[in-house]
């Protein structure tokens, strides 16, 4: 038993949902319960579409258990085909249903429907979301694609985008117009927005494409084995990693290198001097793994940030993560638990936080500035613009959401500058934001703020040594901007203890902030 | 105020028959309520045993509403604990034990089952007895059910009250209780009108901490808020607590006739009863005739979702002059409904349950101007060119008593007149 609050992806049914609802005709016959129901509401209001997911529920009650429940299941089964007469179907057990022990495959076998039923097996106690969407493609690629001659040019599948994907809608576009350019066309785009007859069409690619391990592996690998087909290792996410993958591809399909970056403007805008002062703001990152792998160089090597931190949800990739962290000189944090997650922050007080929307709220908490890089999203990074964080235009995204929750080059002077000014004050946060960020919690007592309420004297237990501020200190510490506070705070307190100093006065903070200095 | 009320239709809908539906449904299980509740209840934690579907519903139904630390949590069944019962019950005293070491706060804890956590038999209450033991008297240990195999909602919120009811102490004496989780501001106002008449002490289920709690029996006098606190009405009359029958407080009429129920047991005069509810009676009137101007004449059309579907059929239809195509309800409970039964006029088609295809198939069919529905179904509509309302947001928000008269109105309207609003096309 585990005592979970929030959750970084849901049950495994839910993944496979991502698979059938990024489709066209598919649909899915799901053993579950009326209130599993909720689950659409996450592709109509999250995602905003339009359309019903494909989903047939059973609905059983609990008067339902003692009597028969498979017929209900046959009954739903039957009911949808005759209504939506898809191509395929896709039919399996919520965690309810599999304690139940139905076996909706075989019962669907049973009907002899003219169209391909195919069961999923999902460990609902066992596996969560990604699982099931990479489980569930791998299950639909295997049953309806078969070996096939090649495309006489050379074609490639892009693999991975489901519904309810972290811009996977843009992606698709931005990595079309990647290969397009060296003359490599698309054969299918699978699972989203494929139907059941293309999908029996990917055999006849040259290779693959895998934009999402977290929702295509599997199947990538299927495919390697059953169709000869290679599959793209490098996802091109940033600067580097899209010239990388432009290389990677041009040897895979055997062509020249092609890359048009005539609308690439991230790199300049990182050079120019404005951008001086993201120099080694600390980062902690935490997302899918892909993703967090992907936004580490570019939050290294692009934006010139210092990396503190990182970690990813997804244990399918915790082996990748932690041999990447340890190249950036950290430990990886692999963790479902957003508890965790938030004492890891709390401890690094990093100056940003590249996460989901869990660390969304995390930051808001500690008034540390979030930029979502990774699912789970909420509607908000569903945007009606072209926002892609593949290749070349995700470059330019991505440098413009990173740097919109910081406080701007410029600003960042004036606020030092004149910080006892009614607007520029401390606790404004940046201008261009309408709410305020708030620094709290991150072992900064609220007495810091108000000078009448400093009775009682900061302290901090840092290993073997108390930690002592002194008044002035204290009232120092209160003047240094609140974006660089926690840093501060931090970093005077290692040299202190390191020194085996417990009383902290004004020197103590300058001297610190000397040897700090960079 | 003189003014009258549209009169009661010569023949309403209690005994129109009612269209049982039994298929596809598609509405959120009793544990939603929890959303809500925790809000309400200010020293109670609500425990989930459940799965991780539970725990993402939770979420999805939260969304962003609340970032800190909330008062409910879901203990995940996983694997082992499915192999073995003895080894479940270990496990959720343990976590049980860990969770209150760390939330001394908490002074009522619920074991709120779901639909594994029956599905494999697992008994809470045997374990919430257990830890009540344990933990006396510092926290009480309650359990219900927000399966989605036994409950439908707003159910959940029945569930919890109907298990507070047998603990409640026992008092003789002749007290009004106020039944179901309003937010503060509605509440307030509901227990400030029933004073200004000179009735009182005021008691409310649930209070918002347990040591607020109070007595029932046989001389208390309850009034229901909410029409799907049925269980909790059944639990009441057991305790030989007496139900004010009344139409539910929704709207200028629905709220004078529940308050007027409420006055004549406790024999208030015409003329104080005028002098409390003549002002707001008139702003409340005032209020919904602006608010309803979009929507008077047109047809709306109501999807199973909380059970406040009839009551607000009657308001919709007497206050702001709309037609009702179809009213459907996850439940109709007979005794609770009828006063709001007996004031809808004949004519919608009633319904019971759900088949949502079959649903979808007579909304098309009937294209109202207006369709009440779920979250999982709105979006689809509107893209199919069908206005609609989310019907989560009349649970979730202030809708109860004359002040909010308007905003109710009002969230029926604005759908409405936003559609007319929007010109997406080129000028020619
Ligand atoms: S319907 Fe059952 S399994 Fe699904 S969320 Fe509700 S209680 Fe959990």
């Amino acid at each position: 038993m585990k005592l979970t609050v929030w959750t970084y992806e849901g049950p495994p049914h839910v993944g496979a949902m991502r698979v059938a609802t990024g489709m066209k005709g598919m649909h899915y016959v799901l053993h579950a319960p009326q209130g599993d129901t909720y689950a659409d509401l996450l592709f109509t209001m999250i995602e905003r579409r339009n359309h019903r997911p494909p989903v047939t529920y059973t609905t059983f009650q609990a008067r339902d258990l003692g009597a028969d429940t498979a017929y209900l299941f046959k009954d739903a089964a039957t009911a949808a085909y005759e209504r939506f007469k898809p191509e395929a179907m896709i039919v399996g057990a919520s965690c309810t249903a599999e304690l139940i022990q139905d076996d909706p495959g075989g019962l669907a076998e049973t009907l002899g429907l003219p169209i391909p039923a195919i069961p999923l097996e999902l460990p609902s106690y066992q596996r969560k979301e990604n699982f099931g969407a990479d489980e569930t493609f791998f299950q639909i690629v295997r049953a309806l694609a078969k070996p096939m001659e090649k495309t006489a040019h050379v074609t490639a599948n892009l693999i991975g985008p489901t519904g309810l994907g972290f811009r996977h809608r843009d992606d698709i576009v931005e990595v079309t117009g990647l290969l397009m350019d060296m003359g490599i066309e698309v054969n299918v785009v699978a699972p989203m927005p494929a139907t059941p007859s293309e999908i029996a069409k990917l055999g006849q690619a040259h290779f693959n494409v895998l934009m999402y391990p977290e929702t295509a592996e599997t199947a990538a690998r299927y495919m390697e084995r059953a169709f000869g087909q290679p599959h793209t290792r490098t996802v091109p996410i940033g600067v580097g990693a899209t010239r990388d993958f432009v290389a990677e591809v041009a040897k895979l399909a055997g062509v020249e290198p092609v890359l048009d970056d005539s609308r690439l403007r991230m790199p300049w805008y990182s050079a120019s001097v404005d951008s001086t002062y993201l120099t080694g703001k600390r980062v902690f990152l935490f997302g899918d793994g892909t993703h967090v792998a992907a936004c580490a160089r570019i939050a290294r090597d692009e934006m010139g940030f210092e990396v503190v931190g990182m970690g990813c949800y997804n244990r399918e990739q915790a082996r990748m993560l932690r041999s990447l962290a340890k190249d950036y000189g950290v430990e990886a944090l692999i963790t479902d638990d957003y508890l965790e997650v938030e004492r890891r922050i709390e401890e690094l007080a990093p100056e940003m936080i590249l996460g989901t929307q869990m660390e969304r709220h995390i930051g808001k908490r500690l008034g540390i500035p979030c930029a979502v890089i990774s699912a789970p999203v909420h509607v908000q990074d569903f945007p009606a613009r072209y926002s892609p964080q593949m290749g070349i235009e995700g470059a330019n995204v991505i440098f413009d959401t990173w740097v919109h929750p910081l406080v701007m080059g410029l600003e960042e002077h004036l606020l030092t500058m004149f910080r006892e000014d009614f607007e520029f004050h401390d606790e404004a946060g940046a201008s261009h934001h309408g709410h305020k960020a708030k620094l709290r919690e991150m072992g900064i007592k609220d007495s810091l703020k108000t000078e009448t309420d400093s009775a009682e004297p900061l302290q901090t237990n840092l290993g073997p040594v108390e930690i002592v501020w002194l008044p002035a200190a204290e009232k120092e510490l209160k003047k240094i901007p609140f974006f660089v506070r926690g840093k501060a705070k931090r970093n005077t307190e290692t040299f202190a203890s390191e020194r085996g100093v417990s009383e902290i006065s004004v020197d103590t903070l300058y001297e610190a902030k000397a040897h700090y200095a960079r | 105020m003189t003014e009258q009320f549209t009169p009661p239709p010569a023949r309403g809908c209690a005994s129109t028959p009612v269209l049982k539906e039994r298929g596809q449904h598609e509405v959120f299980c009793g544990l939603t309520g929890i959303i809500w509740l925790h809000r309400k209840m200010q020293d109670a934690f609500f425990l989930v045993v459940g799965s991780r579907t539970c725990a993402h519903l939770l979420q999805s139904a939260a969304g962003v509403m609340i970032f800190a630390e909330p008062r409910f949590a879901t203990a995940i069944l996983e694997e082992t604990d499915l192999a073995g019962m003895a080894d479940a019950q270990q496990e959720l005293d343990r976590v049980v034990s860990e969770l209150l070491a760390r939330r001394p706060d908490i002074k009522q804890l619920f074991l709120v089952g779901s639909c594994p956590s029956e599905v494999i038999k697992l008994d809470l209450a045997k374990a919430a007895e257990r830890m009540s033991a344990q933990f006396a008297p510092n926290v009480r240990v309650l359990s219900y059910s927000g399966s989605g195999i036994e409950t439908t909602f707003t159910q959940g919120e029945d569930a919890c009250l109907a298990a507070m009811a047998p603990v409640l102490p026992h008092t003789e004496a002749r007290e009004l209780l106020l039944v179901g989780a309003l937010p503060d501001v509605v509440e307030e106002q509901a227990v400030g009108l029933i004073e200004a008449m000179g009735i009182g002490p005021i008691r409310v289920l649930p209070a918002s901490r347990v040591n607020d709690e109070y007595g029932i029996g046989p001389n208390t006098l309850y009034a229901l808020t909410q029409p799907f606190l049925t269980d909790t009405h059944e639990a009441l009359q057991r305790r030989g607590a007496q139900h004010i029958a009344a139409p539910f407080p929704f709207g200028e009429e629905g709220t004078t006739q529940w308050l007027r129920a409420i006055a004549d047991q406790f024999d208030v005069s015409e003329a104080k009863f005028a002098e409390v509810t003549d002002a707001p009676r008139a702003r409340a009137r005032k209020a919904v005739a602006q608010a309803s101007e979009a929507i008077k004449g047109k047809s709306v059309f109501f999807f199973p979702d909380s059970q406040l579907e009839i009551p607000l059929a009657r308001f919709l239809t007497r206050e702001c002059g709309m037609d009702a195509v179809e009213v459907g309800a996850p439940f109709i409970h007979k005794a609770v409904m009828s006063s709001d039964l007996n004031l809808l006029s004949e004519g919608p088609v009633i319904a019971e349950g759900q088949d949502v295809d079959r649903q979808l198939d007579r909304c098309r069919a009937a294209r109202p101007d207006l369709t009440v529905c779920g979250l999982g179904l709105a979006n689809p509509l509107e893209a199919e060119g069908l206005t609609t309302k989310w019907a989560i947001e009349l649970v979730f928000t202030p809708v109860h008593f004359f002040e909010q008269a308007g905003d109710l109105a009002g969230l029926f309207s604005r759908p409405v007149r936003r559609r007319a609003l929007l010109k997406l096309e080129a000028a020619e």
